[in-house]
């Protein structure tokens, strides 16, 4: 079974994140990184390798030339090869847009089984996943907690608003996976400097079939119009508790007309 | 005007708050008009119209319910397609967002997932999203419609706006390709009598503070004397002192209640994520320099075990 992992290149979640003039985010003057929520899948396609369950598992991102190190950091943790979509043109794509280039690239791949990570750390959509598999014509299993594979099929728990469900989906299919399905192992030395020589397969617009006129800030079907920096909070009071904190609470919040 | 459809979401106790706030919403796009599955009964109908829906979609398909939101987002498609709306609008969650992504490439629609608000300039639908782990509010306008757009709950307040709504029966084709996902098992949440998490006006949430399972206790005894919610942060769940459906954060739920209680919750960047966008914020710490402090509208620097306690007495003793 081959199993592709969709990985992103993000922003560090503590460096400061900018704009840049078109209004897309910076990705040049900040630092990034893999996904943290993509590392879970990651993890998850290691394990299913060690099982024997995946014959194969090849990363895929899409994104600028220093993306290559969100692929290196998944290969450190497993899998074989990992392929990076870039192209200027692809830049302020919405994410229509990317799931066109991503589901283009999972064609070229070929793929039994998709896994991903319930969300981006930048972005924080969740909608790329089934966008790939409308376009593919798959099924979906979306924020799973936890996924068993058998040779036809995934099952997975995924927790809604209202309840718990156990979904069994038919291959070929797309599961992006949430934090409960467990931490992704921190990778030896050796294993990252294994990493530097497992492939990585580069492919552009063209290689994919697309124009750039399909993609990107020009075709996106949602633009961004304004930023404006959150309001911040004015400063609250801050006491010590000296035994009376709780009734000092209580009176602030009989203030507010909580009590 | 033109139609804006809305997903409802109903329960055994009637149509869920955050779709009577979608209702709400949608009434800046347009004329509100439900979808639904399942039955169409007096009470769920006359509780859309009272909101402002004009129009009721009930949509047949006894088996839809068997399979995960594909045939949902199908049943949503053909509507569009017959009905020509501005907005397509559903509730961020699960569901939610995997019908709102499908109906978006079916349509070939800008998407605005989690906006917290919408409006209309001309022809076209902008929406408010908070965005960079809530540091700024980006407004995003919809260049191809309809616009799909998932709204945050809690975002808007739900006004009343009484309309008479009319039932539509709608019959649905699904085909055998959007049955590949196929529900095994739905197993409701068990109804601790409390406000659900993301719907709550209070929110009491408890973190690494609360040192163990017997000392979430106070958490919940808290919100119970606020008439709260339950939250937690992630180290608090996964060290299953409470569930993990009271995640609030980044990989867990995002709220927006008028008030959250944070006690022994550090505040790292992805839970204030989940829930800085609280009206009022009450932190209780023994760590002065816990970052949780500089959201706080009310802040106590002390052991929660102390303080919490001592908050339910004075709540109990004010409220006789």
């Amino acid at each position: 079974m081959k199993i592709v992992v969709l990985v992103k290149y993000v922003p560090e979640p503590t460096a400061t994140w900018k704009f840049a003039p078109d209004l897309t985010v910076d990705r040049a003057g900040v630092e990034g990184r893999l996904s943290e929520l993509d590392e879970y899948a990651v993890e998850q396609a290691a394990q299913l390798a060690e099982k024997g369950v995946a014959s194969e598992v090849v990363f895929l991102t899409v994104g600028p030339a220093k993306a290559t190190e969100g692929l290196r950091k998944a290969l450190a943790i497993g899998g074989n090869t990992a392929v990076h979509v870039v192209d200027d043109a692809i830049h302020g794509s919405c994410a229509l847009g990317t799931s066109l280039v991503l589901a283009k690239a999972l064609e070229k791949t070929g793929y039994d089984l998709i896994l991903t990570g319930m969300a981006s750390t930048d972005a924080e959509l969740s909608i790329v996943p089934q966008m790939v598999a409308d376009r593919l014509g798959i099924n979906q299993g979306t924020f799973a907690g936890e996924l068993s594979v058998d040779g036809s099929s995934v099952t997975i728990r995924r927790d809604t608003d209202v309840a718990t469900e156990r979904v069994t989906i038919a291959l070929p299919a797309i599961v992006s996976v949430t934090d409960q399905t467990g931490e992704a192992r921190y990778p030896a030395f050796k294993a990252i400097m294994g990493a530097k020589k497992k492939p990585i397969t580069t492919m552009s617009l063209a290689d994919l079939g697309l124009s750039a006129d399909q993609v990107g800030w020009a075709a996106a079907s949602t633009k961004v119009v304004d930023v404006a920096p959150t309001p911040a909070r004015t400063a609250g009071t801050i006491i010590t508790d000296d035994g009376t904190g709780g009734s000092q609470v209580a009176d602030f919040l009989a203030d507010r007309g909580f009590i | 005007m033109s139609e804006v459809l809305v997903l409802a979401e109903t329960t055994s106790a009637g149509v869920r708050k955050p779709t009577l706030e979608l209702l709400t919403a949608a009434r800046a796009l347009g004329e509100p008009a439900a979808v639904i599955f399942g039955e169409a009964s007096d009470q769920v109908v006359s509780q859309l119209g009272e909101y402002g829906a004009t129009k009721v979609y009930a949509v047949s398909s006894p088996d839809m319910q068997e399979f995960l939101s594909l045939p949902k987002a199908e049943a949503v498609v053909q509507i569009a397609q017959a009905a020509n709306p501005v907005a397509v609008m559903v509730t961020s969650g699960p569901e939610g967002k995997d019908i709102a992504a499908r109906v978006a490439v079916r349509l070939n629609a800008g998407i605005l997932p989690d906006a917290t608000k919408v409006s209309l300039d001309g022809d076209k639908v902008s929406g408010v999203q908070t965005v960079f782990a809530g540091r700024f509010q980006a407004t995003s306008q919809v260049q191809r419609g309809p616009a799909v757009v998932t709204m945050r709950p809690n975002a808007t307040a739900a006004e009343a706006a009484p309309a008479s709504a009319q039932v539509e029966h709608v019959d649905v084709s699904v085909g055998d390709n959007a049955k590949g996902a196929r529900v095994a098992s739905r197993e409701p949440k068990v109804s601790t009598g409390r406000p659900e998490l993301t719907d709550a006006a209070v929110v009491v949430a408890g973190g690494r503070g609360v040192g163990s399972e017997e000392g979430f206790q106070v958490i919940e005894k808290t919100a119970d004397a606020l008439g709260g919610a339950v939250g937690a942060s992630r180290t608090v769940t996964d060290q299953h002192w409470a569930a993990h459906e009271l995640q609030v954060g980044q990989t867990g739920k995002t709220v927006a209640p008028s008030l959250y209680v944070a006690a022994g919750i550090s505040g790292a960047i992805q839970h204030r994520a989940g829930m800085q966008s609280s009206k009022t914020i009450v932190v209780v710490n023994k760590d002065a320099k816990a970052p949780m402090f500089q959201i706080a509208d009310f802040g106590v620097v002390g052991d929660l075990h102390a303080v919490l306690p001592a908050l339910i007495d004075e709540v109990a003793k004010r409220k006789g």
